[in-house]
């Protein structure tokens, strides 16, 4: 049977985007304006359904009078995937280009914008590890989702993702065996308690929050994509402004810099990899 | 079947997954080489899609490329979703990127490359469902359609794999459903024709 479609009302549905977005920046602070539209809404669409909702603004009715429904919602906005040494060939570049070079300083400061549910976190730990540099390395992983922080911070995962993080692992140039970092359990596996003594997980939203530490590399993946221009620009200066001079910067593999007026302050390392340093002296240095 | 006003088409979006390879080749290398429309395409891979991208330009006169992350899409060319991402249109008509989960066990998932390319080019958009091993495509197809573009859908006895053209019958229909080799033809029919 062809399915009959109800008459399509796009601009119905904006005007409910819009006064859902409003209300959740408006009651709960969280300002979803400036992300992508085309991902936005069908993550909203897809919050719809989760919740049983006839539309968007019954959505935004809970929104503004059920407690703590906004948790829920930035959870379903936020929808975090990653998986441990995602695309190693970017993990082994760091290992083999970018740490030697941050051997040279004393200390290592390294951000993880965005880290969802840690997994790349963990993957840098095991690195900084590996090559002798964790004594001294600190790891600021962030993210706007107060639950994906906290499943971050156990770092327990489900143990049937763990053949092909071992794989990715493997081809990062890992010199071990994955398993010696995580015990396993039933069907869940856990990364090792000593793994976390150098990370501090922080709240920390891209959209509003400022410069919070002198970084020596950034890693912030499959982050912008949902963002638009001005935020991504915006996102990009607060790299940059976190960097020391010649800093690192690493993207995922398929966002693009063309378009960010920022992008000049930064030069290419690797643009297949999408790995770059911090370029010239900006008016932040002056001190 | 008349429509109540004719709009130029403005993106062909073409949808695949099993033996796609084959049909793309057919259906790229005989796309009119004046052809202004922009063309998408969503092929199921997980990996690169750089030899994808040489093959099917050695077999088109037209340019295929990898959809690049905020370029623009442009016409006359060929767009292919890179593996690993959805590939979505912004009202902008400029590409965006997800890393959402798979939908239909895909990413790239058709039916979300689909649904966006309806939302935005409406009645300016033909979708075409050519073969393929699941059902993905099919929503997104019944939305082309809701949103009043043109659906496409290869015969599924042509197809080296019927499921999916067969599930795009059943969910959305077509106002075209023709062999392999038909298709590249209506298309430039349906996107040379004079206003």
């Amino acid at each position: 049977m062809v399915k009959v479609t109800p008459p399509v009302d796009l601009a119905l549905e904006q005007l409910e985007l819009d006064l859902f977005l409003q209300a959740l920046r408006r009651r709960h602070e969280y300002d979803f304006s400036e992300y992508a539209p085309a991902s936005l809404i069908r993550r909203v669409r897809q919050l719809v359904r989760d919740h049983r909702c006839a539309s968007i603004s019954e959505l935004t009715a809970r929104l503004l009078h059920e407690d703590g429904f906004e948790v829920r919602v930035v959870r379903g906005l936020s929808v975090p995937v990653s998986e441990m040494f995602r695309d190693p060939e970017v993990f082994r570049a760091l290992r083999e280009r970018v740490l030697p070079m941050l051997a040279s300083y004393p200390r290592i400061n390294v951000w993880q914008a965005g880290c969802a549910h840690g997994q790349e976190v963990y993957s840098l730990a095991i690195m900084l590890e590996e090559a002798g540099l964790y004594e001294r390395s600190h790891i600021f992983a962030t993210d706007f989702n107060a639950d994906a922080l906290e499943r971050a911070k156990d770092g327990i995962y489900p143990a049937r993702d763990a053949q092909l993080w071992s794989r990715n692992y493997l081809h990062a140039g890992g010199t071990q065996t994955l398993a010696n970092y995580y015990s396993a359990r039933y069907d869940f596996i856990r990364m090792h308690e000593r793994l976390r003594r150098n990370i501090t997980f922080a709240n920390h939203n891209l959209v509003v929050d400022k410069v919070f530490c002198e970084a020596h590399l950034v890693l912030c993946r499959n982050v912008l994509i949902y963002f638009s221009n001005p935020l991504q620009n915006r996102t990009l200066g607060l790299f940059r402004d976190s960097l020391v001079r010649g800093g690192y910067l690493c993207l995922g593999l398929r966002e693009t810099l063309d378009f960010a007026e920022v992008s000049t302050d930064f030069s290419a390392v690797d643009a297949k990899l999408r790995l770059y340093r911090r370029a010239s002296p900006t008016h932040a240095d002056a001190a | 079947m008349s429509r109540p006003e004719v709009i130029a088409p403005a993106v062909i979006a073409i949808g695949c997954s099993l033996g796609g390879l084959n049909a793309l080749k057919t259906v790229l290398g005989g796309l009119h080489p004046d052809l202004a429309q922009a063309v998408v395409v969503c092929c199921h891979t997980a990996g690169s899609v750089d030899v994808l991208c040489r093959l099917l330009d050695s077999h088109s006169s037209l340019e295929v490329i990898e959809a690049g992350e905020r370029h623009a899409v442009a016409g006359g060319m060929v767009h292919v979703a890179p593996g690993g991402y959805h590939l979505l249109v912004e009202n902008d008509r400029h590409f965006a990127l997800s890393v959402d989960e798979p939908v239909c066990f895909s990413r790239p998932s058709i039916d979300v490359m689909f649904d966006s390319v309806a939302e935005v080019y409406l009645s300016a958009s033909i979708g075409v469902i050519l073969t393929g091993a699941s059902r993905d495509g099919a929503e997104g197809l019944a939305r082309i359609r809701a949103c009043g573009g043109i659906a496409v859908v290869q015969t599924p006895a042509s197809a080296e794999a019927p499921a999916m053209p067969q599930a795009a019958l059943e969910t959305a229909g077509a106002d075209h459903c023709l062999p392999l080799e038909e298709i590249p033809a209506l298309l430039n029919r349906l996107c040379m024709r004079s206003p």
